[in-house]
């Protein structure tokens, strides 16, 4: 074979790889969804997280505006202490709130922003004040058979009378 | 009594045979290292390697990423319709294939496909006492027989892994979306929302980088090291495909464990 034609399918071969090698990142892995524009950083404490994960996205009506660059515990407040990069260009009003939600039933766990209406906006550094935590799904149980509980209670003991009462759970 | 004195001598010996060519490919390795300087200086040399053993395993590395793609489709499928889970079909075939399949698949062939025909290469050369004529006239066999072959090896090693990922991801969307039915938009969402490209995708090209350098090294080396008879050529191609595929399988759980064991 010539040297040009070897050349040739050599180029290509390398060609090849590097389409697949950007297949790979832009179409099976998430580099489309980073973005190189200026960002800003604000922070957020939470009582409880529950599955969040760094990089998860942070979204207002959504829209995802930013990621979330780093959780901590604070062992004073003991509470989750969430950092968020939210891109440079979204501004939000200084009293918005932020809540820890879940996208469907079992999906994975994200953070919506919901606007304030003061005049002031978020700066970098900070803090969002109101926040509301995860919803854990045993706490959410519970409180259903609590409920339930007390409501059998105030209910059955003049129905039933004297008759033995099934554990509750 | 000294037969027992002779299995513990023989015992000695092999432990002492196998931590003395341990040392004798460390040194290959470095010395391989000095000479590659050629790479750079004639990279035709590489070129053309990289041809022999990059675009001719191209064609197997390619249909076999493919079927593995279908199968992975088809299973990955059975699995997670149990669980009403279908919708990450697409993350299962990538993940899968992005962080393990691709790169230990493709060096397992690369090691049947490549790795013996440089063994045998090498081996028939020395065999033809072709090296012993470049030696003579001062033409160092290492600098310019091996080094090109080894930087061919390792720069189409991770070429082919990917392109083994690549289509192996197409065959799982084929079978999945087309044959199956599963949500088009869905199979694309839930792989880019998992798929990490530091953690998994950059990750699988340092392994495949890796095991290149592995399953070349091992392949030169058997060549290098084989009796010059056709029987040891024999037993050198032999060596290489079982060395090169056991330290393919056995470097992927070290730098699994190394990666992602957080």
């Amino acid at each position: 074979m010539s040297r040009e034609k070897t050349d040739f399918w050599v180029g290509l071969f390398v060609l090849l790889g590097a389409a697949a090698v950007v297949f790979l990142a832009l179409k099976a892995g998430n580099l489309s969804s980073f973005s190189f524009g200026s960002r800003y950083t604000l922070t957020a404490n939470f009582d409880n997280i529950g599955g969040l994960k760094v990089r998860a996205p942070v979204k207002s009506a959504g829209v995802t505006v930013g990621r979330v660059s780093g959780i901590a515990f604070d062992d004073q407040t003991f509470q989750a202490v969430v950092s968020l990069d939210i891109e440079q260009p979204y501004a939000f009003p200084a009293d918005s709130s932020a809540k820890i939600l879940t996208s469907g039933l079992l999906g994975e766990q994200y953070i919506g922003i919901e606007p304030g209406g003061d005049d002031k906006n978020f700066a970098q550094g900070d803090k969002i004040r109101y926040t509301q935590s995860a919803v854990v799904l045993e706490n959410l149980i519970s409180q259903f058979l609590y409920g339930m509980a007390d409501k059998q209670g105030g209910a059955a003991p003049p129905a039933a009378g004297p008759e033995p009462q099934p554990a509750a759970p | 009594m000294t037969g027992a004195a002779r299995a513990v001598a023989a015992l000695g010996a092999a432990l002492r045979g196998r931590i003395a060519s341990l040392g004798d490919f460390t040194r290959f390795f470095g010395r391989l290292l000095a000479r590659s300087g050629i790479a750079l200086s004639r990279p035709r040399l590489v070129s053309q390697q990289v041809h022999f053993i990059g675009n001719y395993s191209l064609l197997i590395v390619a249909v076999s990423g493919m079927f593995v793609g279908f199968v992975l489709g088809l299973q990955g499928y059975y699995t997670l319709n149990r669980y009403g889970s279908e919708d990450a079909l697409g993350l299962l075939v990538a993940l899968s294939l992005t962080r393990e399949l691709g790169p230990v698949v493709t060096a397992l062939l690369f090691a049947g496909r490549a790795g013996t025909s440089l063994t045998a290469e090498i081996g028939l050369m020395k065999a033809g006492e072709q090296l012993a004529a470049m030696e003579v006239m001062a033409v160092d066999p290492l600098r310019r027989v091996l080094a090109p072959r080894f930087w061919g090896g390792v720069i189409a090693m991770p070429i082919l892994a990917a392109v083994f990922s690549m289509v192996g991801i197409l065959g799982g969307w084929f079978v999945g979306v087309r044959m199956i039915g599963v949500d088009a938009g869905s199979f694309w969402s839930q792989m880019q929302s998992g798929v990490d490209v530091w953690n998994d995708v950059f990750n699988g090209i340092v392994k495949s980088v890796v095991f290149g350098v592995a399953v070349t090294l091992i392949a030169l080396y058997e060549g290098w090291q084989a009796r010059p008879t056709p029987e040891g050529v024999a037993r050198a191609t032999t060596r290489t495909v079982v060395a090169g595929s056991l330290s393919v399988l056995g470097l992927d759980f070290l730098l699994t464990a190394l990666m992602f064991g957080n």
